[in-house]
Formats: C-alpha cells, sequence, structure tokens
C-alpha cells in the first residue's frame, strides 16, 4: 500500500474532505491494471544515463490535472509516487478547482506529500531513487477551461456529488431561505437533475483537451447510468487530438461497499490506436 | 503561479481558444518570487520538448528577464550548459508570480493573480 497524502492542514468546513470516492480512486490509480496502463503509456526507464545523440528521445513528461481536486488527496498522491504509478518521476502535476481554498488545500497537500516521498526515500535503506514528480500550481477555473489545447495526458475527475452521505454535516437550518439555500447546494451537489450535468460537460471537452496518447479516470456512480455514459463516449468524434483513434470507457475500479444506492465505479476513457495507426501506446 | 505553469494555460474565454493572440498571456503588474528549489537537469532536459519555446521567451521577457535565444537549446547544449540549466530552472520552476494579473492578448480581459492563485473563472456575461 502506498500511503495516502496527509490533509490534515485542509479547513474542512470550505474544502470536501477526502471519503469513500477519494479513497476509491486512489486504489483504482495504484492498482495493478491501471499502473500497468499508465506505465506503458507514459513510463521512462530513468536508470539508464541521461540520453545521449544516439538514444532516442525518453517521451517527454506527462501533464496530469485532476478537476475538483477539492483536499488535493488525489493529484497528491498521483504526484508523489509518480514512479510507482506511472513509471517515471518526470511528470508536472496540476489542478483546477472553483474553490480558491481547495487550490490552496491542494497545493499543500501536494508540496507536504512529495516532501515526505523523498523523505521516504532517503531514509530507506534500498538506492530507490525518489519516485515524485513535479507539482505545478492549482488554478481556480471552470473544468478545463484554462488549459491548452491537447496538453493533458491524465485527467482525473471526481465529480462533487458524490456520495451524499458523506457529505459534511450541515448545521440546522435556522431560517427558511438557510433551508432553501441548503436545498440548492444539495443540487449542486449532486450534479443537477439526474447527478450528470457537470460530468457530461467534462467528457463533452476530452477530445480537445487531452492529448493523443492522453486518458481520463472520471468516477460515477449508479445513479449516473454508467452503462450508458461508457455507451456514449464510444460514440464520440476523435476530436482536435487528430490520429483518428477510436474512444474507449471501461470501468477500471468499483466500491466493493454497497453505499445504498450509489455504488461507484471509475472509468477509464482513453482513445485506441490499434489497427488505426502506429501504436503509439508502446505494448 | 510557476512560469512553467503559464505555458500551458491560455484565456478561458471559447471564442478565444481559436486565436492565436490567446497565448501566452501576458503578464501584468507582477510581484514576483523565487522558490528555493533542489535542480533536477534530467526533469529539465525531459520537459523542454514539452516547453512552447517562443511563448516562453514572450513570457521571460515580459517579466523582465534577460531575453532567451530564438531558439531552444537542444539536449546536448542543455546538458553541457551549467549556467543554462540554472537560468532555465530558475525561470520554469522557481519564478513564481504572486499578485498581479495575466491579460487575454485577444479579448483583453484579465485574470487576477491573488497570493499566487490565478482565478480563470469567468463573469456570467463571458461564459
Amino acid at each position: 500500500m502506498l500511503p495516502t497524502p496527509d490533509t490534515s492542514h485542509v479547513p474542512y468546513q470550505r474544502v470536501y474532505e477526502p471519503a469513500e470516492d477519494s479513497f476509491l480512486l486512489l486504489d483504482t490509480l495504484s492498482s495493478p491494471s491501471e499502473t500497468a496502463f499508465l506505465t506503458s503509456r507514459f513510463g521512462n526507464n530513468i536508470n539508464t544515463t541521461i540520453s545521449t545523440s544516439s538514444q532516442p528521445p525518453p517521451p517527454p513528461p506527462p501533464l496530469i490535472l485532476e478537476v475538483g481536486p477539492g483536499s488535493g488527496v488525489v493529484i497528491a498522491f498521483l504526484t508523489a509516487h509518480a514512479q510507482t504509478i506511472l513509471g517515471t518521476p518526470h511528470v508536472l502535476a496540476c489542478g483546477v478547482d472553483v474553490n480558491r481554498f481547495a487550490c490552496a488545500a491542494t497545493a499543500k497537500t501536494a508540496a507536504r506529500a512529495i516532501a515526505e516521498a523523498k523523505d521516504d526515500a532517503s531514509s530507506s535503506s534500498s538506492s530507490s531513487s525518489p519516485g515524485a514528480g513535479f507539482f505545478l500550481d492549482a488554478v481556480q477555473g471552470d473544468l478545463v477551461a484554462p488549459v491548452r489545447a491537447g496538453m493533458i495526458d491524465v485527467l482525473v475527475f471526481n465529480p462533487p456529488y458524490v456520495p451524499t452521505a458523506e457529505l459534511p454535516a450541515q448545521p440546522q437550518p435556522e431560517s427558511e431561505a438557510e433551508q432553501q439555500q441548503q436545498q440548492q447546494r444539495g443540487t449542486v451537489v449532486r450534479g443537477g437533475r439526474d447527478g450528470m450535468e457537470t460530468t457530461d460537460r467534462l467528457i463533452a471537452a476530452l477530445p480537445t483537451a487531452l492529448s493523443e496518447r492522453g486518458c481520463a479516470y472520471v468516477l460515477l456512480c449508479a445513479q449516473n447510468k454508467p452503462e450508458e455514459v461508457k455507451e456514449q463516449i464510444r460514440a464520440m468524434g476523435g476530436g482536435g487530438g487528430g490520429g483518428g483513434g477510436r474512444w474507449k470507457a471501461e470501468t477500471v475500479g468499483t466500491s466493493g461497499k454497497q453505499a445504498g444506492w450509489e455504488k461507484l465505479q471509475i472509468v477509464r476513457i482513453w482513445r485506441d490506436y490499434d489497427g488505426v495507426a502506429a501504436d503509439t501506446t508502446g505494448s | 503561479m510557476k512560469v512553467l505553469t503559464l505555458n500551458f494555460l491560455t484565456c478561458a474565454v471559447k471564442d478565444c481558444k481559436s486565436s492565436n493572440n490567446s497565448f501566452p498571456l501576458h503578464p501584468k503588474d507582477a510581484e514576483l518570487v523565487y522558490d528555493d528549489l533542489e535542480i533536477n537537469p534530467q526533469l529539465l532536459v525531459n520537459v523542454l520538448p514539452r516547453v512552447d519555446w517562443v511563448a516562453l521567451r514572450t513570457t521571460s521577457t515580459e517579466l523582465g528577464f534577460p531575453e532567451l535565444p530564438e531558439q531552444p537549446p537542444t539536449v546536448e547544449e542543455l546538458e553541457s550548459d551549467e549556467k543554462m540549466l540554472q537560468d532555465l530552472h530558475k525561470l520554469l520552476m522557481e519564478t513564481q508570480i504572486m499578485e498581479g494579473k495575466l491579460v487575454c492578448g485577444n479579448c483583453g480581459h484579465e485574470y487576477a493573480i491573488r497570493e499566487g492563485i490565478a482565478n480563470f473563472l469567468l463573469p456570467s456575461h463571458l461564459v
């Protein structure tokens, strides 16, 4: 088990506390199937000496972006354990969150997790090199709007509306207006009418936002009708990245526990180039 | 916000995405601080192909750094030039814009940076 980043500094009155959904993302991203997938796309054997002119250049460092990182626990985990999860420490990580407090929390969580990973590497008896990536910034914004097209190699999105049961406790409403406010907040938290309005916008942005080798991990709950969502993704066009790959969407992690109707799953979304052109996955 | 981050960002306004003038965003009234980070030459060498060099030259000049060469250094040049490595490390990784604005060259919208965090949320009339 890779250590979970420390989030004890995060102000939970203003930023969502890591819950079952976050931990499912950590488990899934560090699972054998996903580390194998990510390493095949982005891994880089850094034990060889710095490339010389006779060697092909190493793959450029992947840009990893979490949309709505909240406390930052997931992006910090990915960055701190980049060598283990992505097969290279040469990873650039960033976050976009609508909440300014989440941006500040994420930067701090990442900095602490990276420092801890470096400490662990230097104190352990093995000669393993520190495997942490480089955290850039968390910026305030709406989904991927501030990011240049075709830049994102790994996108992680944990929509803010699940699991409802795990939401921070609400103070009792003291007035009718407050009660109304809380109900409105509940609607936002559950992602609108069928819990998919924000996720639909993110999925629609993927063909433009992702690089050709890019992939996305999106958390869905049973109420989102994940089978229908995956079918919609598979029917998407190739998008701005060119390359002509076919869109794939597969469930790569599920919560073992049945949290009411909100059974959670992680869907991996990526372009597959098999039979289309040269295989860029290196597999 | 780091200078390297700026190289990956653009104006959030939809109509600006197709304009060459929306990238790079132009720093205005920028207050800089310098982090003290350990240099990682391998990471720098690997990152360089991902950097839009023309945009970086613009940003560098606008932030008051010495002018960068017209062409990015090759891997061999970078590996054998300690000063170039140090300069790029300082510019890309250590320099942070703590306060100021980022201005879109297409629509003129100004994105505020406060305490190092840039705000790309748009007012409702620009969404």
